[in-house]
């Protein structure tokens, strides 16, 4: 997919949460021995994915030196929506200053809702319609005690703010969105917890979609691996984005930088947009950057970004190393009562 | 404007009287200032009371209180300024009747705390504080004591154990008290090794939920044959916020409503023979001995630790407990620190009595000062 | 929680914006009907989102709807631009904060009216990330 008018990233900001779960400490809870990661992320007692984004929003708001009031979209995607019923960017636009001649919406597509965002940001600054949107994805997913997401389910999040390629930071070159109805995982609305499909969210739901998606977009855009510096990949754990790039033939070197679940987690609708920003955090001008995100039910979003010069003046302020090494661990029971699963 | 004097006392055993409702703590205050003055006409009727809309849902206790005390049909009113309700409300009893518009007046202040679970009161304690964004921060009435607290060791060296003296002396003051809350001494050691309430201030320098009453008939003076002349009432407010204070450790309503007091009574610190201050917390007694002009700035809570405000020292002060020990009853303490004075005045204070007392200062207080009520009594 | 009263502090809250007195200059947070000078004429102002914490307590005993984030911080605050506020403290464990210690804005859940009922947010404080 191409758009009528060049878009880019005038703006991103991430967040991470400052409280750690060792894999170690949920093992010492069940007697179990998994590491699917090493450690995740895990909220505040006063933060969700309202605030989270709000911080991520922010930061892409001051990065990006545009004045708030020309935002005309802020779209919200995550799982973890503080209300069913009441979209998450209105606060974000409230603080940010983009009311009122602004459009909100929060998204669901599972771990790919942010992507999904960023997809309509791209479309309304690709059309035309407005000059500035910005897109976001983050979450404070939950993982059901004693289940195998309770090690990876994490905290997090990211904001793009898109506006005309000419000020961009990075450039999009391309998208292709790969959805089809696979059911390997899924909440129902009443439902506290997700299920899923154990071994069936491998082959059939998040290789296929990956690499359905990045191939697509390798094709239309006639790349090679080679072409790209870096790529990121949705990251539920820490094995699957390795071998997805292997898939691709994408190697350690072009995915280290953005890969940052074995320290964070699974931020679910945060993960591959946090893991480019964590890119963006090091990328040079002319790095061009393939993308993949995965969302279960099921789909993925692939782009091509192609870093500009500006990006070395507006990336100042904490970058996403900065929020991971920003950290306290807690016990199992701690974890509990900031997750809101101490019921009283 | 003519002279006004207290002519009759009244008030309750402070604690938790569960079978009791404030209509009947509030009689029991009354019908004993009536009793006391041997006059029971009354033309003006002031309630101080700060919680009762919190705590037993009551509003319009003016009228409430009026047929309570069985004259249905008088002037009556509540007044309200928190924590200083009393002081506030004594002062609108005085202005009644300097004025001429009343002869009698009736001021009585009760509350009934222990009717609500501590986390209610705690709330409806932090209700004097500006809700929006002083309250909405979750802070307590006592944390912001606490903050000052802090300022103050750090500005002036005195360790939380100076200050941590307060409690002890007004404990000492409360032994034998048959109307304290509590009347048992207090270590250093135990308020030291209490738990934090609000960091650094420990729970035992903290006055606790109480429930309680007490009032006093004020008439003109020329009509008193052995009343205690009220010499000076004043009342100041000051900036809600501790943040829009430009120096928060001075208590610009204490030091506004004292000066004003002083010139009316013509007297100066060292004329002021007994003294109640507030101290529902220990550093609210220290800022106010302070700016009340009995202690140098800074120099309050040493002085305290040293023994000055005992007894025996250069000035006693609270002494008959305090709002630590004799307790308090947050819209009743003004009146019970203006009965208490009265009690001194009058030489009936018993092993509690300081010697040749002849004029008493009485410091009403809300919020760290955001409202402060001054009264100087004088034995004629 | 009135929904109103919560509505009408939004942008000041989220935004941490006050007034400044036309006349004499003062700034004021919250905003206020008549300035100490007499003035009933004000500008916006913005205040600095950073400062350093003059003074704090910790709550442990909360009052109702905020049990449940005990024990907690609230300092008295000097920002950057001289105004003082009265914030939360958090990111930081009770005992970990000092006198002068530099902090920044940080956009949090204040309370909520139970599980049903609104979200309330607000502005606290955190030590800088960088």
């Amino acid at each position: 997919m191409k758009t009528l008018i060049r878009v880019g990233i005038v703006g991103y900001g991430a967040y991470v949460p400052m409280y750690r779960l060792k894999a170690a400490e949920v093992n010492r809870m069940w007697s179990t021995s998994g590491e699917p990661v090493e450690e995740k992320a895990v909220v505040a007692l006063d933060e969700d994915t309202i605030t989270i984004s709000v911080e991520c929003a922010r930061q892409a708001v001051r990065r990006s030196g545009v004045d708030p009031a020309n935002i005309g979209a802020v779209y919200v995607g995550t799982e973890s929506k503080p209300y069913a019923v009441k979209p998450s960017g209105t606060i974000v636009a409230e603080v940010i200053g983009a009311t009122p001649s602004v459009s909100t919406a929060d998204y669901e597509f599972a771990c790919k809702a942010g992507t999904e965002a960023m997809q309509t940001c791209i479309g309304l600054v690709g059309s035309g319609m407005q000059k500035y949107a910005m897109g976001i994805g983050a979450d404070t997913a939950q993982g059901k005690p004693g289940d195998a997401l309770e090690y990876t389910a994490a905290c997090g999040g990211a904001a793009y703010l898109f506006g005309p390629a000419e000020e961009s930071v990075a450039e999009l070159e391309a998208s292709y969105s790969y959805v089809t109805d696979t059911p390997d995982f899924w909440r129902r609305s009443k439902e506290m917890y997700p299920r899923h499909g154990n071994r069936f969210t491998g082959d059939p739901a998040y290789f296929k979609h990956i690499t359905g998606a990045g191939k697509a977009l390798l094709a239309e855009t006639g790349y090679k691996p080679t072409d790209f510096k870096w790529a990121i990949f949705h990251q539920p754990n820490a094995k699957f984005p390795i071998n997805v790039a292997k898939m691709l033939g994408f190697g350690m070197d072009q995915i280290n930088p953005g890969l940052v679940s074995p320290v964070v987690g699974n931020t679910y609708a945060g993960s591959s947009p946090l893991g480019l920003a964590a890119t963006l955090d090091v990328a040079e001008s002319g790095d061009r950057i393939l993308m993949v995100s995965y969302g279960s039910g099921a789909g993925s979003d692939a782009f091509v970004w192609k870093v500009r010069p500006p990006i070395k003046h507006r990336r100042s302020g904490p970058k996403v190393k900065n929020y991971i090494e920003r950290k306290r661990y807690v016990d199992y029971a701690t974890y509990l009562r900031h997750r809101g699963q101490i019921i009283v | 404007m003519r002279k006004v004097a207290i002519a009759g006392i009244g008030f309750t055993k402070v604690g938790e009287p569960w079978e009791r409702n404030i209509k009947d703590l509030f009689a029991e205050a009354a019908l004993a200032a009536m009793k006391d003055a041997a006059h029971t006409e009354v033309d003006q009727l002031y309630v101080a009371n700060m919680m009762g809309a919190h705590l037993q849902g009551q509003l319009g206790m003016g009228a409430i209180m009026a047929e309570a005390i069985g004259k249905p049909g008088i002037s009556a009113a509540r007044i309200e300024a928190g924590q200083a309700s009393g002081g506030v409300a004594f002062n609108e009893g005085v202005k009644a009747v300097a004025s001429g518009l009343n002869d009698w007046v009736l001021v009585g202040g009760v509350e009934k705390m222990s009717d609500l679970l501590p986390e209610a009161v705690t709330t409806a304690l932090v209700g004097t504080e500006e809700q929006e964004y002083t309250s909405y921060t979750g802070v307590t009435k006592t944390g912001l004591s606490a903050i000052l607290h802090r300022l103050y060791s750090r500005e002036y060296g005195a360790t939380p154990e100076e200050i941590g003296w307060f409690a002890v002396r007004s404990h000492d003051n409360a032994v034998g008290v048959a109307h304290a809350q509590y009347s048992f001494k207090l270590s250093i050691e135990r308020v030291m090794t209490s738990p934090m309430e609000a960091d650094p201030i420990r729970m035992m320098e903290c006055a606790a939920v109480a429930d309680g009453a007490a009032a006093v008939l004020l008439g003109p003076a020329e009509k008193i044959a052995t009343g205690i002349e009220v010499a000076a009432s004043t009342v100041a407010t000051d900036y809600t916020s501790l943040a829009s204070r430009r120096h928060p450790l001075t208590l610009e309503a204490v030091k506004k409503a004292a000066n004003g007091a002083y010139e009316a009574a013509k007297v100066k610190p060292k004329d002021v023979d007994v003294l109640e201050v507030t101290d529902d917390t220990t550093i609210d007694g220290v800022l106010s001995l302070e700016d009340l002009g009995f202690v140098e700035k800074g120099k309050g809570a040493k002085f305290v630790a040293q023994g000055h405000t005992a007894r025996t020292g250069e000035i006693p002060t609270n002494n008959f407990g305090g709002l630590k020990a004799r307790g308090n009853p947050v819209g009743a303490t003004g009146l019970y620190q203006i009965v208490e004075t009265v009690i001194q005045l009058r030489g009936k204070a018993g092993a509690n009595q300081i010697t040749g007392a002849e004029v008493g200062m009485a410091q009403s207080m809300a919020s760290v000062g955001s409202t402060c009520s001054i009264a100087i009594l004088r034995r004629v | 929680m009135s929904v109103p009263r919560y509505w009408r502090e939004e942008k000041p809250r989220y935004r941490l914006i006050g007034e400044e007195c036309a006349k004499c200059g003062a700034k004021h947070y919250p905003r206020t009907p008549v300035c100490s000078c007499g003035s009933t004429e004000f500008k916006p102002y913005k205040l600095a989102e950073t400062g350093k914490v003059e003074s704090w307590t910790v709550i442990r005993n909360a009052p109702l709807g905020y049990e449940r984030f005990t024990p907690y911080v609230v300092a008295l605050i000097e920002l950057d631009d001289g105004v003082r506020v009265m914030s939360q403290v958090v990111d930081v464990e009770p005992e970990a904060v000092k006198s002068g210690m530099k902090v920044e804005y940080t956009f949090r859940k204040v309370t909520e009216d139970g599980q049903a009922g609104l979200i309330q947010y607000g502005f606290k404080f955190r030590p800088i990330v960088d």
